[in-house]
């Protein structure tokens, strides 16, 4: 008796549930972004009489299209992202009843790593897409062959040879790098940063392709690993002939173990991805729900706090969690937005 | 003749028990073996994280003003404490303990001796003891992560400065608050009373395991009497035929299922079609009961069947009707079965994280859930939580989180061996 009670009050639970007002904001996206955004949330859910947002680590991928399923309390209010929104996305957005407003809430750098007890692997980008490239031209303007590169060693002359330079003197070491799964906006960036102009930088975009040249090589040479970046700085650790690709902050809290590989001659570090000097520089973004703004308690003042002074600037509280702060009229440009959350159109 | 029989035998019985002995010691091997990795890892785990349970300590004296809580009635204005730059009180104070630091650098770097938490602390603190206004008093705040950890020794403190958390000049200060007395190590309380934070320092398990145990709740609830009825009917009323088996094969298969499909059902079943909160124990505990159900029914059916049908026969043969055999007479006798069958299902549940992964338990969540309807997370999820985190402090808050969840399945396991002790004495 007292059983079917309980289940009887569950099942109307259940159906009752979608009543539920929703008093917290619903955050997902990025992973690279999930460690500013959870700081802000926090302090936001102290300092206000608002309750802590809800942040879910879902890659930016997955976190746009949780975001763009729909209007209503059941659909997250922001999304967080390491790359823009696609085009494609936004078209999906809106056919969802779903508007939305952009806003870029720092910098990141994509690190290319490996362990301190092994040298620095200062190479260009040009290196990073022979090294990973799933096909090449064969030297001297050949037909595409499968990448024939097998060692570092073995990059650094097909780059020599390809573009008539001297060469580094890359060692002799496998190549074996792991990058992020493809859900990743982390993944993303590396192949529009590292790939796609490591090929323009090499003379070889023409002859892979727009496409070819975002496309990893699966011999095991790139090796996914989760969304994880904890687990790529042990195996990095673990392994010194592994490199890693990761983001910024993961780079900025492990120095001691590893260290970042000079890109085009470029050091990894807080200035070189502010002046975007640094190849793998790239903005990060928040996207909020604009026909959620009204509904849900606090969202606009939650975007207040994250495009503030305090949180943002030189000396916020982001910085030491190794978000580069943007310019200052960058700045002033994404605080402004914060006024009328305009829409975005692309 | 006969002799000669009797030493063969003899022979061959030495042979048998030589075997028999090889056995023994087999076994006894392979236990130890499983044992001596389970302690390894345990052990391993244990030397990781139970230095989580203290937590670096800096005592400063502050004042804080009537005005920064009161107003002119001498009333708490929650516009006031807002306004008020609490942090920068802490901050304060713990300049005075260090006025050589001079400068915008200096300034910021003795700042980070203490918790970026503190404020809210000191906060929390005087609003609940407003009598400690505008007296100068004695607290203990938290110290940074990156201080605790150096004071732990997790820091290796020979590579170059540049490549460390913590400058030369802060370790040195850290060391003379250790001479002075005024950084010491405290039981860390926070950890088993607040839910997650993005401040290693302010960090806690207790929301994480609030919400394993609403989940697990309605796992129980669900499960459980779902699958007696099914395993009752199975046995008891379903005719055998294509159909029993094909229903049996089913149940079998969905035992073996993975556990991320039933999280993807999950995500279009109850969030997508019936609009269920996202990140809620509830959805996760309807996910993980669907997960444990095939195990339990299988466990159920087995223990039934292992009831003597003479008691089943007794019952009906002297005017039970069927349901009064079924429910009377052999569910309670297959009950310490069932019950086994349950723990494990859902001890299986409590370690799972894959399937919450896709109904949004895997979130950053600061307020423990009060409601079955709350965003949550749980154990296992909290543990990944920490695991990823940049931050080193966490590493030993995931270990020590481990440690719980362990001693947590265990007092499960206990409960359930006390329950299977009681209803074997009653029958």
């Amino acid at each position: 008796m007292k059983k079917s009670f309980v289940i009887g009050a569950l099942i109307a639970t259940v159906f009752s549930s979608s009543a539920f007002a929703r008093e917290q904001i619903k955050v997902v996206g990025s992973s690279t972004v999930y460690p500013f955004s959870t700081i802000v949330a926090e302090r936001f859910g102290k300092n206000t009489k608002f309750k802590t947002p809800v942040i879910e680590s879902t890659g930016s991928g997955g976190g746009i299209k949780l975001f763009c399923a729909g209007v209503g309390l059941q659909h997250p209010d922001v999304a967080n992202a390491s790359r823009r929104i696609k085009a494609k996305e936004l078209a999906s957005c809106t056919n969802n009843g779903v508007t939305v407003t952009e806003f870029i809430v720092g910098n990141d750098g994509l690190a290319f790593a490996n362990s301190k007890q092994t040298a620095q692997m200062n190479v260009s980008i040009a290196h990073f897409a022979a090294a990973l490239a799933a096909e090449l031209p064969a030297n001297n303007g050949g037909a595409l062959i499968a990448n024939p590169n097998q060692t570092w060693a073995d990059v650094d002359a097909y780059v020599a040879e390809y573009t008539g330079e001297e060469p580094l003197g890359l060692p002799s070491t496998k190549i074996r790098v792991l990058v992020p799964p493809p859900t990743s906006g982390t993944r993303d960036a590396m192949g529009a940063l590292f790939m796609k102009n490591g090929h323009k930088k090499l003379g070889t975009y023409e002859a892979v392709g727009k496409k070819g040249s975002e496309r990893l090589r699966e011999d095991g040479a790139a090796i996914e690993v989760g969304e994880n970046d904890n687990l790529i700085v042990e195996k990095l650790v673990a392994d010194p002939d592994l490199m890693g690709v990761f983001g910024f902050s993961f780079f900025d809290q492990n120095r001691d173990k590893v260290h970042a590989s000079a890109l085009d001659g470029i050091e990894l570090t807080f200035d070189t991805i502010a002046e975007y000097d640094y190849p793998g520089a790239r903005p990060l973004y928040a996207y909020v729900k604009r026909e959620h703004l009204e509904v849900i308690p606090g969202l606009q003042k939650f975007f207040k706090e994250f495009i503030s002074e305090r949180a943002l600037g030189i000396d916020g509280y982001l910085f030491p969690a190794g978000l580069v702060p943007l310019s200052e009229d960058d700045f002033a440009e994404q605080s402004a937005k914060t006024r009328k959350f305009p829409a975005l159109s692309m | 003749m006969r002799q000669h029989y009797t030493a063969i035998i003899a022979k061959s019985l030495q042979a048998r028990h030589r075997r028999e002995r090889g056995l023994k010691y087999l076994g006894l091997i392979s236990i130890l073996f499983g044992f001596a990795f389970l302690l390894i890892l345990l052990g391993n785990i244990a030397s990781n994280g139970l230095s989580a349970l203290w937590q670096s300590h800096i005592q400063l004296e502050v004042t804080v003003p009537a005005d920064a809580v009161l107003d002119e009635h001498g009333a708490i204005s929650e516009d006031m404490v807002f306004e008020t730059n609490w942090n920068g009180i802490v901050q304060k104070s713990l300049r005075t303990e260090f006025p050589d630091a001079k400068g915008m650098r200096a300034r910021r770097a003795v700042g980070k001796l203490v918790s970026a938490n503190a404020g809210f602390w000191l906060k929390e603190k005087i609003l609940a003891n407003p009598e400690l206004l505008d007296s100068p008093q004695k607290f203990w705040f938290k110290t940074s992560d990156e201080v605790d950890q150096y004071i732990k020794g997790h820091m290796d403190i020979s590579v170059p400065e540049s490549d460390r958390r913590l400058s030369d000049q802060q370790l040195a200060w850290a060391d003379t608050l250790v001479e002075q007395g005024l950084l010491e190590r405290h039981f860390n309380t926070t950890f088993f009373t607040q839910a997650d934070s993005r401040e290693p320092e302010s960090a806690g398990i207790l929301g994480a395991v609030v919400g394993s145990a609403m989940a697990m709740l309605v796992t129980l609830v669900l499960a459980l009497p779902l699958a007696v009825m099914s395993a009752i009917y199975l046995e008891y009323f379903a005719k055998p035929g294509r159909m029993t088996d094909f229903i049996e094969v089913n149940i079998n298969n969905l035992a073996a299922v993975p556990s991320i499909v039933f999280g993807l059902l999950g995500l279009t079943v109850f969030l997508n079609f019936f609009n269920m909160p996202r990140s809620a124990p509830l959805v996760g505990g309807m996910v993980l009961s669907l997960m444990t159900l095939p195990t339990i029914i299988i466990a159920a059916r087995a223990s039934i069947r292992a009831v003597p049908p003479s008691i089943r026969d007794a019952a009906l043969g002297l005017g039970a009707s069927k349901m009064q055999a079924a429910l009377d007479h052999v569910l309670p006798m297959a009950m310490p079965g069932i019950l086994t069958g349950t723990i494990i299902g859902m001890a299986q549940a409590l370690g799972e994280s894959a399937p919450l992964l896709m109904i949004g338990m895997v979130a950053f969540v600061v307020d423990v859930p009060a409601a079955i309807t709350d965003p949550a997370t749980a154990l296992p999820v909290q543990i990944y939580i920490w695991s990823d985190s940049a931050e080193r402090a966490f590493y030993e808050k995931a270990s020590l989180a481990i440690l719980f969840l362990v001693a947590f399945l265990i007092l499960m396991n206990m409960a359930a061996v006390l329950l299977r002790r009681r209803f074997e004495r009653h029958h």
